[in-house]
């Protein structure tokens, strides 16, 4: 059997899902101070009167310290940049404990200013003197050489208890979200053990015993003991679970637009057939963007509790949310309410909603039924309008070689994959809703209520591995991978592609995947000759390879059974 | 944070899987180190910086500029269409006012390519920039344009494509003529009959330092778009003129570059030349980034950069001044130079030899060109190659007078048919291109 389960902003849902599909499913009110007794009590409630040896897999979603770093309550954490020519890496300080030091690479990773031991000695005494017990570090283009991070490392090791580095979170480049992405690392470690470690207790005390995974914003899982190494990759992972939920009943051949409706917003994603879209850069968190890779997610704040209003004749929905519906006792006409005044919602308080919706009804001279039926349209267009927005943004992504340019896909959904609460009205109502887009037939998944935490359940590992090879310089370096090898002079793209796929392999395996099952693509590769003069003096090849994001093998999207005997 | 001053888009199309040859100095790998710097910068995720997909420019956009010989798509590979497409691109999202300026930094480069074009000269088939000018006017009204060419060598083919034009300033800065290809580009080439003094060059000698550049800029650069109130500048923005640029002999740096940029103020800048793939084109690529966003830059410089080693002799600074005192002149006395070149009756004519170094084509041309002072004038050019196609052009300009209008009719109607494979009209009044 495996649990899955979504500590979502509003609700925490579980799933405990067996051979012949969904046992057991619980919804519980997430409160997000005290998150781990929310974590503990929807298990509990999920496994009561269970036998827990029959648990083969758990795989947790929380956006635990999203809140924290939204909010910047992130604890100090030393931040150690090498920058170099460029801009002025004082642009990029995040934190109070930031320091620019010497030491600079260029684009190939060959050092152009050495680092400065005395000074980095110096900022290792006077972290250790203010307590400061994590640190980052990171230079540019340390993805092409790690050396001066790696430097660093051991210089500070001494003063400072835990030290991340930059060039082991993405191959991407990008000097200030590597930063951002180490920062937060940093930052969220504490937090991430504590909460992990005592989830893990627990659960082993209750008999759970199985390794626990989480579940990442690229959709993938990981488990706990890598994660101490990626901690901030456990953040904002709530719009993935629903994708990879939506994935579970996507067909294999359509182009799916996959619509979240949750309380205060509603989440989009992009499937093609059996491949969410990935974002091309990483997640942008707060006020910092990173390198962590993600699905390519947007939001827009129309959900059930967002508030109505009207603004100069015309129905305004959202973004903000004062509380529940009215019809749940809340103060302000919500979506919601106007199902509850169409005879579409089963709880609340129909005669509440009603006069609510009255109000309105009359600042536009309209009887409450025909406002409520207003309302419901001009929600589902706004999710319409926004998902348009975001699938030509897709679209128009920039490409870089003529090939793709030429044979540019334009992604143009079929079919409109529902989730969350109201998803079943939602389907309905779009399915029906004139607009000048055409998505095709709107559905809701199956248990569209906690689909999320069955994405989550049914989450396969992944990861991705970089490699970057310099034949002039006969150097081939994978970020994170603690892999930096001598090159023969000759070596070929070919022997790159053997060398990621290998190094992607022990990476899955090493972080929990089932090495049977192993789905590894190369979703980059390019070799170009150095020419110096008129003489070609080697190649630069440059390979990214990946476990894709998807389902783990054995589960059936047709008849949701999962046909694997180790499950 | 960071925040530009200015929005800024960028285009970048470095065309990675396109090459003349592997080993052509403009080749893929002229634009990787570029685009690794930009993206470890995080240029492009600095508020206020947006990249943009570039789009693909029409059959009918490269006819308005060019007479192709036998046909636009003989003479050029996708790879052009693209790159100019990037230009056009970076012009429409600052004339829809959705960017300020824009850098379209895409391969391959257009400022050799002429009016006829039978294959490619110094490495270029079509002229980016011109195509872009070209769409601008025919679809937003677009007039008065200046065009910048900071490329080190002499923008001839854009000087060909606007010698007629009064409308369009051109104004090169490059290595002289006589130590560098082409060849061209010296003071005496000013423009035709109906547009003297809106072509100026400025043939710099090599050696020429930041000093020596940015006084350049400032001394007739500038001055000369003062009085000339273009409504858009286009910066031909090539990166040669860089120390370590291995084809040509100049000593401009990333810090020069930038600060060109700064004072230049151009509404677009599309990358020419640029041969330094590892020591220049990173940097001064994201040194003009920075500038146009209005960015402070002063942090980037080259891993080798010397400013000592820069320093220009007195020597270079008596030529340069020299030069930008002469073409103060020349622009002052423009209206004096256009009675002097009409010597004769109703039109002028010129013959010329062209060399076609990329592909190894030497063509003919015979120009002849109606002197009005309503308009460009009617224009007419006999071409043939020597691999033997021989072409009559025809070419009506945007704002044309009937007196002209009726002139081109008449050399398209009446042209010597037999003589010529092919005969094309280029009707800008009426937006059409024929072939006969
Ligand atoms: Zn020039
Ligand atoms: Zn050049
Ligand atoms: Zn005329």
């Amino acid at each position: 059997m495996i649990i899955g389960l979504d500590a979502g902003g509003t609700h925490t849902d579980a799933v405990l899902l067996g051979a012949e599909g969904i046992l057991h499913k619980v919804k519980v009110p997430t409160d997000s101070e005290h998150l781990f007794d929310t974590v503990m009590a929807a298990l509990d409630t999920l496994m009561a009167d269970r036998d827990k040896a029959e648990v083969a897999r758990i795989v947790l979603s929380t956006t635990l310290a999203t809140n924290m770093v939204v909010q910047n309550r992130l604890p100090e954490v030393g931040v150690l940049v090498a920058g170099g020519p460029g801009l002025n890496p004082e642009c990029f300080r995040v934190g109070e404990e930031y320091h620019v030091v010497s030491g600079a690479l260029d684009h190939r990773g060959r050092e152009i200013e050495p680092l400065d031991e005395l000074e980095l000695a110096s900022i290792g005494r006077e972290l250790q003197a203010k307590n400061i017990r994590c640190a980052g570090v990171v230079s540019k283009f340390s993805v092409r050489n790690p050396a001066h991070e790696l430097r660093m490392v051991e210089i500070l090791t001494p003063y400072v208890e835990t030290i991340f580095m930059g060039h082991t979170f993405s191959g991407a480049l990008s000097f200030p979200r590597r930063i951002n992405t180490t920062y937060l690392n940093a930052a969220v470690y504490p937090i991430h053990k504590n909460f992990f470690e005592a989830v893990n207790r627990s659960l082993k005390a209750q008999g759970l015993s199985v390794p626990i995974r989480i579940l990442k914003p690229d959709g993938g899982t990981m488990d706990i003991k890598s994660s101490q190494g990626y901690p901030a990759q456990t953040i904002l992972s709530g719009p993935s679970a629903s994708v990879m939920g939506a994935l579970a009943s996507a067909d294999s051949e359509k182009t799916s637009l996959v619509l979240d409706v949750g309380g205060t917003t509603t989440d989009m994603a992009i499937l093609l057939g059996n491949s969410p879209i990935i974002a091309p850069h990483g997640i942008e968190l707060g006020q910092h963007k990173t390198l962590i890779r993600a699905l390519h997610t947007e939001s827009i704040g129309v959900g059930g509790d967002s508030v109505v209003r009207i603004a100069e004749g015309e129905i305004v929905i959202g973004p903000d949310r004062q509380g529940v519906a009215m019809a749940f006792g809340g103060p302000v006409v919500t979506t919601t309410d106007a199902l509850a005044v169409l005879g579409q919602l089963d709880a609340g308080d129909k005669d509440l909603a009603k006069a609510g919706v009255a109000g309105l009804a009359e600042q536009l001279g309209l009887t409450t039924h025909e406002m409520a039926g207003k309302i419901f349209d001009t929600a589902c267009r706004r999710i319409l309008l926004a998902a348009a927005e975001m699938i030509e943004t897709i679209n128009s992504r920039p490409v870089y070689t003529v090939h793709e340019m030429y044979e540019g896909l334009k992604v143009q959904p079929d079919q409109i994959l529902v989730l969350g609460g109201p998803a079943k009205q939602f389907a309905a109502r779009l399915d029906v809703i004139e607009t000048e887009l055409e998505y095709g037939a709107a559905i809701p998944v199956p248990v569209w209520q906690v689909a999320n935490a069955k994405g989550c359940a049914l989450a396969r590992t992944t990861c991705e591995v970089t490699v970057y090879a310099d034949t002039a310089r006969r150097v081939l370096t994978a970020q994170g991978e603690e892999f930096q090898h001598s090159l023969s002079a000759t070596a070929t793209l070919e022997d790159v592609l053997e060398i990621a796929t290998d190094l992607v392999k022990v990476k899955a395996i090493r972080q929990g995947a089932n090495p049977e099952y192993l789905q590894i693509e190369i979703t980059e590769q390019s070799e170009f000759n150095m020419v110096r003069g008129f003489h070609t003096t080697g190649k630069n090849i440059r390979v990214r390879a990946q476990v894709k994001p998807g389902l783990i093998h054995g589960y059936d999207c047709e008849t949701g059974q999962l046909n694997r005997p180790d499950l | 944070m960071l925040r530009a001053k200015n929005t800024t888009g960028l285009v970048f199309f470095p065309a990675f899987d396109w090459a003349i040859s592997p080993t052509h100095p403009e080749r893929e790998e002229r634009l990787l180190y570029t685009q690794d710097q930009v993206l470890e910068e995080g240029l492009l995720d600095i508020d206020g910086i947006v990249e943009l997909k570039p789009d693909i420019v029409t059959v009918e956009d490269i006819n308005r500029v060019h007479f192709c010989v036998p046909d636009a798509e003989a003479v050029t590979t996708e790879s052009h269409f693209i790159s100019a497409g990037g230009a056009k691109t970076i012009g429409k999202a600052v004339l829809d006012k959705k960017i300020e300026r824009g850098f379209a930094l895409v391969r391959p480069p257009g400022h050799h390519a002429n009016r006829v074009v039978h294959g490619a000269r110094g490495f270029c088939n079509i002229n980016i920039e011109a195509v872009m000018i070209e769409y601008l006017r025919a679809t937003y009204g677009v007039d008065r344009v200046a065009i910048v060419d900071t490329d080190c060598h002499h923008g001839d083919g854009t000087q060909d494509i606007y010698w007629h034009d009064p409308d369009t300033l051109f104004i090169s800065i490059h290595q002289d003529g006589r130590t560098l290809y082409p060849g061209s580009g010296f003071l005496n080439e000013f423009g035709g009959p109906n547009a003297v003094g809106t072509t100026i060059n400025l043939p710099l000698p090599p050696e020429t330092c930041d000093e020596g550049f940015l006084y350049a800029v400032e001394h007739a650069v500038l001055p000369i778009l003062d009085e000339f109130q273009p409504e858009l500048i286009i910066n031909s923005a090539g990166q040669d003129n860089h120390y370590s640029d291995p084809i040509t002999n100049m000593s401009f740096s990333a810090q020069g570059y930038a600060r060109l940029t700064e004072m230049l103020k151009a509404d677009i800048a599309v990358l020419e030349g640029g041969y330094s793939i590892e020591g220049a084109l990173p940097y001064v690529n994201a040194g003009i980034i920075m500038a146009m966003a209005g960015i402070d830059y002063s942090y980037l410089r080259e891993p080798d950069y010397n400013p000592d080693h820069l320093r220009q002799p007195a020597s270079i600074k008596a030529e340069i001044d020299k030069v930008c005192e002469d073409a103060l002149k020349l622009w002052a006395n423009r209206h004096e130079l256009t009675q002097a070149l009409r010597s004769r009756d109703g039109s002028d004519s010129r013959s010329r030899q062209i060399f076609y170094d990329t592909d190894n084509i030497l063509e003919n041309q015979y120009e002849t060109i109606r002197f009005c002072d309503d308009c460009a004038g009617a224009l007419r050019i006999e071409s043939s190659s020597s691999y033997g196609a021989n072409i009559l052009g025809i070419h009506i300009p945007r704002k044309a007078c009937q007196a002209c209008i009726d002139q081109a009719n008449e050399w398209f109607d009446h042209g010597e048919y037999g003589n010529f494979s092919q005969i094309f009209l280029q009707d800008r009044v009426k937006d059409r291109y024929l072939i006969k």
